[in-house]
C-alpha cells in the first residue's frame, strides 16, 4: 500500500480549452435543437402570441369573418409543417413591405408621415425570454444579443414573464451600429399590428427610450436603438427629412398612411421613394456594386411558366416556354433574374403589356422573394423619367391651393 | 490437474521479447482452456517455498489478473467465471493463498495479501466464504510478527475491495479492534505498526458506527494522532494520510479535535521531513474542500438551518496561525519546478492550501497576507519576491472585488514591471501567472469596477506579447493571462478594447506556436488556446481578421498532413497539433457562422476545409478525431443544406465514430454531429439514415459503451425524426420498443442516489426529446396513425416522471412540451386519452404556475395543443 498521490492543480486553470470546446459544441446544439422543436411548433413564440393576443377564446376567430388576411397566414398547425427555408420564408412574410412609389398618393400632407430611412438592413427585432434576436428580410438571424427591451436580455430586474415580448421593426445602420426603429409591431406582449400607424408611432416615441433601449451599449445591452424622426408631409416635414440633418446615413425618404394597420406582404399604404441627393442606391447595383447596362428584374416562375412579382395578386411580366423551362432544369416557385433589354417595358392604359426580358440565372441564395410591381417601375422610371422631389413638393402645393381655391370658393 | 508453470513464467519476465511473447502466449492458452488447472498452477506456483520468488510473484500477479479487470465488462466476466468453478478448486486455491500469509518470504505474503482482496471481493458479497475475516483476526493475534503484519495488510486490502454494507458490523467492531490495536504505540514491531496504520486507511469508511460513538472515537483519533509522532518516518506518512481521510469522511465530528490538530500539523509543516509535512498540508487542503462545499451548499438553497452538515468554520477559526504557516513554506521553492512537470513541494502544496483558504473564508485573509506581501516583494532574494506575488496571486480568488480591486490597481503596474524587469525565471513566471488570475478574477463585465482602462490596456497587452517571448513556462503563464484577458471582454458588445490591438495578438500567438521550443511547458496549446478565446471574446470590428486566419490555419492544417514517415514520437506531436488546429478552425466557424454576413464570406473555404477534416480522419488519434468531429458539427451548421454534398465522402467516419466504443467521447462528439447534420440537411438526410439508425441502435443495446452517451442517441432519434418526417416510420418498430424499456427503467428512482438521479433525468430528457422529435416529424402525415398505439404508454411515462417528483426543470420542460405534440400530432385521436391523464392536468398546471419561463412557454404550448385536440 503505497502512499497516495496528493498534487492538486498548481497554478493552471481547472477547465481545458477542449473540455471548453466540447461544452459550447453541445450548448450550441441544444440551442439548435430547442430551436428546431420551436420551429416545429412553431413556437418562434411571437407568432403564436400574436394570435393568442387576438384570438383569445379561440371560437371568435371563427365568429369574426375575414378578420385580416395575416391573422389565417399564422395559422400555427399550418405553418408548423413548414421547415428550414419555407419556415423562414414564413417568418418573413411578417414584415411590413413598402411598395415604391411610383405616383403620388392622393392626401399626401393630410394623410400621410415622411422620414428619411436610415441606410442598412432591414430586420425585425424580437425581443423574447431574455434575448434578442434580429432576422434579416430573408428570415436568416443576424445577432442575437442582450438588450434593454423588455425581456431582452437575462437580468436580474426584467420580469421573466413569458408574455412579455417585443417585435420591433428595425432598420440596422452599420456605421454607428444602431437599430434605427422604424415601427412598433408587439410592446411588452401588446399587439399594435391593428393599430393605426399614427398610434403606433405615438407608442414607439414614448416607449422605447423609458427602457433604455436608447442608451449606450452596456454588457446587458448590446446595440443601442433610436427613433427616428417623423414629420407630416407637409412642405416643411418632406422638406426636412429630404435636406435636413440626421444622425444616420440616408437611404430615400419612407411615408407611412396615418390610417394604415400593420400589414404584412406589400402595401401601398407605406410607399418609399429616393433620389441621388438622399440616397447611395437610386439604382440597383449587382453583386459587384456596379450599375449594370441593363435594368435586372427578379421574376418567379409560375407551374404555367408564366413570370410574376411578388405581389399579390401577382403581376405577370410574360411567359416561359415549356422546352426552354426543361432544357435549364427550372422548376415552378424558382426565383429568376432577367434583363429589360432595349424592348422595355411597355405600357397600356396605365397597365403593363409587354416587357422585353431577357433571361440571365438565377439570383443569390439568399434572396427570398421576387421583385414587386412597383420596385420594377420605379427602377424603370429610375433610369428614364424619374419621379422627382419637385414633384412631391409640387403635388403638397397643389393640395395647398386647392384647399385655398376651396375656401374662396 | 496442477501443471509445472515456473519456467513459463520466467520466460515470461525474460528480456527476449519473442521468448516473453511466447510465454505470454502459452499462459493465455492455458487459462482459456483449462482455467480451474490454470489457477491451481498458479497458486501451487506462490505456495511453493522452493521456487524462485519471481516465478512465485509473478503467479500471483497472473491470477490476481484473472479475478479482476479494470474494465467493466471484463471484469463483471472474470468474477462470474470465479463463481462458476467447481468449489473444491476455489477451495484448495484459497488455502494455498491463506497459507502463504505465514511465508518466511516477504514477496510472497504480500502478492498473497492482493489476491485474497480480489477472492474476497467476488466473494463476500455473495456471502461466500465467510470464515475468512474470522481467519484474519485470528492470524492478527499470533505470535510471529511477519503473519501478524501479513493479515493485517490482507484486511486493509479487503476493505478496499467490497463495500462496507457487505460486511456485518460485528465484524467491522473486530476488524477496527485489531487495526487500532496494531497501530498502537505499545505495538512494538514497525512493520506491524505501518501495516495497521495504513489498514486503517482503507477501514475509515466502514467505521460510521464507531464515529457516531464518542469513546470509540475519540480512542481512534488518540492512535492516530499518536501514530503522527511515531519516530518512524512511514509510520507519521501513514497516519497522516488517514487524518486526511477522517477530514473528509468525517468532517462534522472533528471539532474535539480540531485544536489538537492544528497543533501536530503546524510542527509537522514546520520541522518534519517533506513527505510527511506535505500530508499535514494537505489536512487543511481537504478541510478547505469540505467547507468550501458546505458553504457553496448554504449559498445554493435559501438559507436554512437544515442543511445536511453544518458548517464548523475550523479554517476561520484557525486562520490567524494557519496563514502565518502557510506562509513561510511558500520561501521553501525549488530551484526548477516550474519546468518540472511533476514537481510537488512545500511551497507548491502551501501555496495551493492559502488559495483554498482565501477561497474559503474571503475578504478575512487579506489583512493577514498583505504585509508579507508588501515585506517581500521588493527583496533582493529572488525566493521572497517569488513567495510575496505568489501569495499576491493565491488570495485572488474569494475575497471580494472590493477588497482587491484598490490593491490590484496599486499592484498592476509593479507586476507589469516585474515581468518584463525581474532578473528570476521563477519570478516572471509566478508574475505572469497572478497577472492571469487578477484577469480571470477581477475583469470582465460583472466586476463593477474595470481594473483594467484605455490608460493601463496598451502596456498590459504590449508587455504580456513581449513576455511571450520569454522562457517556454513564462510565456505559457504570459499566454494564460491574455487568454482571461480576452474572456473579460466577452460581453462588451460591438466594440471592444483589443480591437486595436488585435491583428498583433493573432500575430504573436502564431509566432509562439512556431517556437522551436513550444513543446515545452504546455506552450503550444497554450497558444493555441488563447488564440480560441481571443477569436471568440472578438467583435464585428475584426471579422475580417478572423476570416484571414481562416486560411492560415488551414495552411497549417495542410501541412501536418504532408509529412510522410514520421516515428511514433514524431506522430504523437502531429497528433496533437492536428487536434490543436481543428479546434482552432471548429472556434472560428463557430465565430463565423453565427452571423449572416461573415458566414457567407466564410462559405469560400468551406470545401477546402471539409476536405483537409477528412484527410484528418486517416489518422488514428482520438483526440484528433473528436476535435474534427466537433469542428465538422459546426461547419454543417454553418453551411446548411449545402452540406449535403460532403455526405457521401463523410458518411463512413460518421459511422466510425459512431462505432467507437471505446473512446466513448468520439462517439458522444458523433452522436451530437448527426443532430447537426440533421438540422442541416433536413430530408436531404434520408438517404444516410437506414446506416445511421443501425448503428445508434447497436449502440443503444451494447453495454460496452460508455452509459453517458446513451440519452444523447435517443436525443438523436428526434432530431433524425424532425428531419426525416413521415420517413422515420419504418424505425418506429426499432426505436420505439427501446424507447419504451429505457421509459420503464427511468421511470422510477427509488432509493438511487444523487448521481444516480442526474443520470436518469438525462435519460428521461433524452427519451422525451425522442418522442417530441418524433411527433413533431410526423405532424399533418397520413402516417400519423401509426403513432396511436404507442400513446398510451407515453402518457403514462409522463404521468409517472409526475409522480415520482424527482424530475429537473429541464426535464420537466420536455416532458411537458411532449404532451403538447402528442395533442398537436395526434389532435382528436387522443383527446379522451388525453383528458384521462394525470399530466393533463396537474402537472401542465404546475408548469403552467412555474417560474422558470421556458416550462411556462413549453407549458402554454401544450394548453393550446391539449385544447385545439379536445375541442375538434
Amino acid at each position: 500500500m503505497a502512499p497516495h498521490d496528493l498534487r492538486r492543480p498548481f497554478k493552471r486553470a481547472a477547465i481545458s480549452d477542449q473540455q471548453r470546446r466540447r461544452e459550447l459544441s453541445l450548448q450550441r446544439q441544444a440551442q439548435n435543437r430547442r430551436d428546431a422543436q420551436h420551429q416545429a411548433r412553431f413556437l418562434a413564440h411571437t407568432i403564436l402570441s400574436l394570435q393568442n393576443d387576438s384570438t383569445e377564446p379561440e371560437q371568435e376567430l371563427e365568429s369574426a369573418p375575414q378578420v385580416e388576411q395575416q391573422a389565417q397566414d399564422f395559422d400555427v398547425r399550418q405553418a408548423a409543417r413548414l421547415r428550414g427555408p419555407e419556415a423562414r420564408r414564413c417568418f418573413a412574410k411578417q414584415l411590413m413591405l413598402p411598395e415604391w412609389m411610383i405616383d403620388v398618393p392622393e392626401r399626401l400632407n393630410t394623410d400621410w408621415y415622411v422620414c428619411a430611412r436610415p441606410a442598412g438592413k432591414r430586420c425585425f427585432v424580437v425581443s423574447s425570454n431574455g434575448t434578442t434576436v434580429s432576422r434579416l428580410r430573408n428570415g436568416s438571424m443576424l445577432h442575437r444579443f442582450p438588450s434593454a427591451l423588455p425581456n431582452g436580455a437575462r437580468t436580474n430586474n426584467s420580469s421573466r414573464s413569458g408574455q412579455s415580448y417585443c417585435i420591433l421593426d428595425c432598420i440596422f445602420h452599420e456605421p454607428d451600429q444602431t437599430y434605427y426603429v422604424i415601427d412598433m409591431v408587439c410592446w411588452a406582449g401588446m399587439s399594435l399590428y391593428e393599430c393605426t400607424a399614427e398610434f403606433r408611432f405615438f407608442w414607439l416615441n414614448s416607449k422605447l427610450v423609458e427602457t433604455g433601449a436608447c442608451n449606450d451599449p452596456s454588457p446587458y445591452h448590446r446595440y443601442r436603438f433610436m427613433t427616428i424622426l417623423i414629420y407630416n408631409c407637409d412642405q416643411e416635414g418632406l422638406t426636412a427629412a429630404y435636406a435636413g440633418p440626421a444622425p444616420y446615413v440616408k437611404d430615400g425618404l419612407l411615408f407611412y398612411n396615418k390610417h394604415a394597420h400593420y400589414q404584412p406582404g406589400n402595401t401601398p399604404l407605406v410607399l418609399v421613394w429616393k433620389d441621388e441627393s438622399c440616397s447611395q442606391y437610386v439604382i440597383d447595383t449587382d453583386s459587384k456594386g456596379q450599375i449594370p447596362d441593363q435594368q435586372q428584374v427578379v421574376l418567379e416562375l409560375l407551374d404555367d411558366g408564366r413570370l410574376a412579382t411578388s405581389d399579390d395578386p401577382s403581376i405577370i411580366f410574360g411567359c416561359l416556354e415549356q422546352d426552354f423551362i426543361q432544357k435549364t432544369e427550372l422548376q415552378a416557385g424558382n426565383l429568376l433574374r432577367f434583363a429589360i433589354s432595349e424592348g422595355g417595358l411597355c405600357f397600356a392604359d396605365g397597365k403593363l403589356e409587354r416587357a422585353d426580358l431577357h433571361y440571365l440565372g438565377k439570383p443569390n441564395r439568399a434572396r427570398a422573394f421576387a421583385d414587386s410591381y412597383s420596385k420594377v417601375i420605379f427602377q424603370y422610371t429610375a433610369r428614364h423619367s424619374p419621379l422627382r422631389i419637385e414633384h412631391l413638393l409640387a403635388s403638397i402645393n397643389s393640395v395647398n391651393e386647392e384647399e385655398n381655391t376651396d375656401m374662396v370658393g | 490437474m496442477a501443471m509445472e508453470v515456473t519456467q513459463v513464467l520466467l520466460s515470461a519476465q525474460s528480456v527476449d521479447s519473442t521468448v516473453r511473447k511466447h510465454a505470454e502466449e502459452t499462459l493465455k492458452q492455458f487459462q482459456e482452456q483449462n482455467l480451474p488447472g490454470f489457477l491451481l498452477s498458479l497458486s501451487a506456483e506462490l505456495a511453493n517455498e522452493e521456487k524462485p520468488v519471481d516465478s512465485r510473484k509473478l503467479a500471483g500477479l497472473v491470477l490476481k489478473n484473472a479475478l479482476d479487470a479494470k474494465e467493466q465488462h471484463r471484469k463483471y466476466e472474470l468474477m462470474q467465471r470465479w463463481l462458476s468453478l467447481d468449489v473444491t478448486v476455489k477451495s484448495q486455491i484459497k488455502a494455498c493463498l491463506l497459507q502463504m500469509l505465514s511465508s518466511t518470504v516477504s514477496d510472497a505474503r504480500s502478492t498473497a495479501s492482493q489476491v485474497i482482496a480480489k477472492v474476497a471481493g467476488i466473494e463476500l458479497p455473495q456471502k461466500q466464504w465467510p470464515e475468512l475475516i474470522g481467519m484474519l483476526l485470528a492470524n492478527v493475534h499470533q505470535v510471529p510478527p511477519h503473519v501478524k503484519q501479513a493479515s493485517l495488510e490482507t484486511l486493509g486490502y479487503m476493505c478496499e475491495e467490497v463495500v462496507p454494507e457487505v460486511v456485518e458490523q460485528d465484524q467491522v467492531n473486530k476488524i477496527l479492534t485489531a487495526v487500532v490495536q496494531g497501530m498502537n504505540a505499545s505495538e512494538s514491531n514497525i512493520e506491524v505498526r505501518l501495516a495497521a496504520t495504513r489498514a486503517l486507511y482503507n477501514a475509515l469508511g466502514f467505521a460510521q458506527a464507531n464515529f457516531s460513538n464518542d469513546v470509540e472515537r475519540d480512542y481512534i483519533m488518540r492512535v492516530v494522532c499518536e501514530a503522527t509522532l511515531s519516530p518512524e518516518v512511514k509510520i507519521r506518512q501513514a497516519a497522516y494520510e488517514c487524518l486526511v481521510s477522517i477530514g473528509s469522511t468525517y468532517y462534522e465530528k472533528l471539532a474535539p479535535y480540531i485544536q489538537d490538530i492544528f497543533n501536530i500539523t503546524s510542527k509537522a509543516v514546520r520541522e518534519d521531513e517533506e513527505p510527511v509535512a506535505l500530508q499535514a498540508i494537505e489536512f487543511w487542503s481537504s478541510i478547505c474542500d469540505e467547507e468550501i462545499d458546505i458553504l457553496e451548499e448554504y449559498g445554493s438553497r435559501e438559507f436554512t438551518a437544515d442543511s445536511d452538515i453544518p458548517c464548523y468554520y475550523f479554517i476561520k477559526q484557525a486562520l490567524p496561525a494557519l496563514v502565518p504557516m502557510l506562509l513561510e513554506t511558500l520561501l521553501k521553492q525549488e530551484e526548477d519546478q516550474d519546468q518540472d512537470e511533476g514537481a510537488w513541494n512545500l511551497a507548491m502544496a502551501g501555496g495551493t492550501c492559502l488559495g483554498l483558504v482565501a477561497r474559503t473564508v474571503g475578504d478575512d485573509i487579506v489583512p493577514l497576507v498583505l504585509p508579507f506581501i508588501e515585506e517581500n516583494i521588493t527583496k533582493a532574494d529572488w525566493r521572497q519576491r517569488e513567495a510575496a506575488t505568489y501569495a499576491f496571486g493565491s488570495i485572488l480568488e474569494g475575497p471580494s472585488p472590493d477588497k482587491l480591486t484598490p490593491i490590484v490597481n496599486v499592484a498592476l503596474s509593479f507586476m507589469l514591471a516585474a515581468l518584463t524587469k525581474d532578473p528570476s525565471s521563477h519570478v516572471k513566471d509566478t508574475t505572469a501567472w497572478t497577472l492571469g488570475r487578477i484577469f480571470e478574477f477581477l475583469h470582465g463585465s460583472t466586476v463593477e469596477t474595470p481594473i483594467i482602462t484605455p490608460a493601463n490596456c496598451q502596456q498590459i497587452v504590449t508587455v504580456l506579447l513581449e513576455s511571450m517571448k520569454d522562457a517556454p513556462n513564462v510565456a505559457e503563464k504570459a499566454c494564460g493571462a491574455l487568454y482571461f484577458l480576452a474572456q473579460g471582454y466577452e460581453d462588451v458588445g460591438s466594440t471592444s478594447p483589443l480591437t486595436p490591438y488585435f491583428q498583433e495578438i493573432v500575430q504573436s500567438l502564431l509566432l509562439v506556436t512556431h517556437r522551436e521550443d513550444a513543446g515545452e511547458s504546455r506552450l503550444r496549446t497554450a497558444a493555441y488556446e488563447t488564440l480560441n478565446e481571443v477569436v471568440r471574446c472578438s467583435t464585428e470590428e475584426t471579422a475580417r481578421l478572423v476570416l484571414g486566419l481562416v486560411q492560415v490555419i488551414m495552411t497549417e492544417l495542410h501541412k501536418t498532413l504532408e509529412a510522410q514517415k514520421l516515428s511514433s514520437d514524431e506522430r504523437d506531436k502531429q497528433n496533437e497539433l492536428q487536434g490543436l488546429l481543428c479546434g482552432c478552425l471548429q472556434v472560428i466557424i463557430q465565430k463565423l457562422g453565427a452571423s449572416e454576413p461573415t458566414k457567407y464570406a466564410f462559405m469560400q473555404y468551406a470545401d477546402q476545409i471539409m476536405n483537409l477534416f477528412l484527410q484528418v480522419f486517416a489518422c488514428r488519434s482520438a483526440t484528433v478525431h473528436e476535435e474534427a468531429m466537433l469542428a465538422i458539427g459546426a461547419l454543417a451548421y454553418a453551411t446548411g443544406p449545402n452540406f449535403a454534398k460532403y455526405m457521401p465522402e463523410f458518411y463512413k467516419y460518421l459511422e466510425m465514430g459512431l462505432q467507437n466504443f471505446e473512446e466513448y467521447q468520439v462517439c458522444a462528439v458523433t452522436v451530437g454531429v448527426v443532430g447537426d447534420i440533421c438540422r442541416a440537411l433536413e430530408d436531404k438526410i434520408l438517404p444516410f439514415c437506414d446506416g445511421i439508425m443501425t448503428q445508434l441502435l447497436k449502440d443503444l443495446s451494447s453495454n460496452q459503451l460508455h452509459r453517458s452517451v446513451k440519452p444523447p442517441i435517443f436525443s438523436c432519434f428526434g432530431d433524425i425524426a424532425l428531419a426525416i418526417g413521415e420517413n422515420f416510420d419504418k424505425y418506429l418498430m426499432y426505436a420505439m420498443p427501446m424507447l419504451q424499456s429505457a421509459a420503464e427503467l427511468s421511470a422510477h428512482t427509488s432509493g438511487a442516489d444523487d448521481e444516480m438521479i442526474e443520470y436518469t433525468n438525462l435519460l428521461r430528457n433524452g427519451i422525451l426529446e425522442a418522442y417530441s422529435g418524433i411527433f413533431q416529424g410526423f405532424k399533418n402525415s397520413p402516417k400519423t396513425q401509426l403513432l396511436i398505439p404507442y400513446a398510451p404508454h407515453i402518457l403514462q411515462f409522463l404521468d409517472s416522471i409526475y409522480m415520482e417528483k424527482d424530475m429537473d426543470d429541464v426535464v420537466m420542460k420536455t416532458a411537458i412540451g411532449v404532451l403538447g405534440d402528442l395533442a398537436d400530432t395526434l389532435g382528436s385521436n387522443a383527446g379522451s386519452l388525453i383528458q384521462q391523464s394525470l399530466s393533463s392536468k396537474d402537472f401542465l398546471n404546475e408548469c403552467l404556475s412555474s417560474e422558470d419561463h421556458l416550462i411556462k412557454e413549453s407549458a402554454e404550448w401544450a394548453r393550446l395543443a391539449i385544447s385545439r385536440a379536445i375541442s375538434v
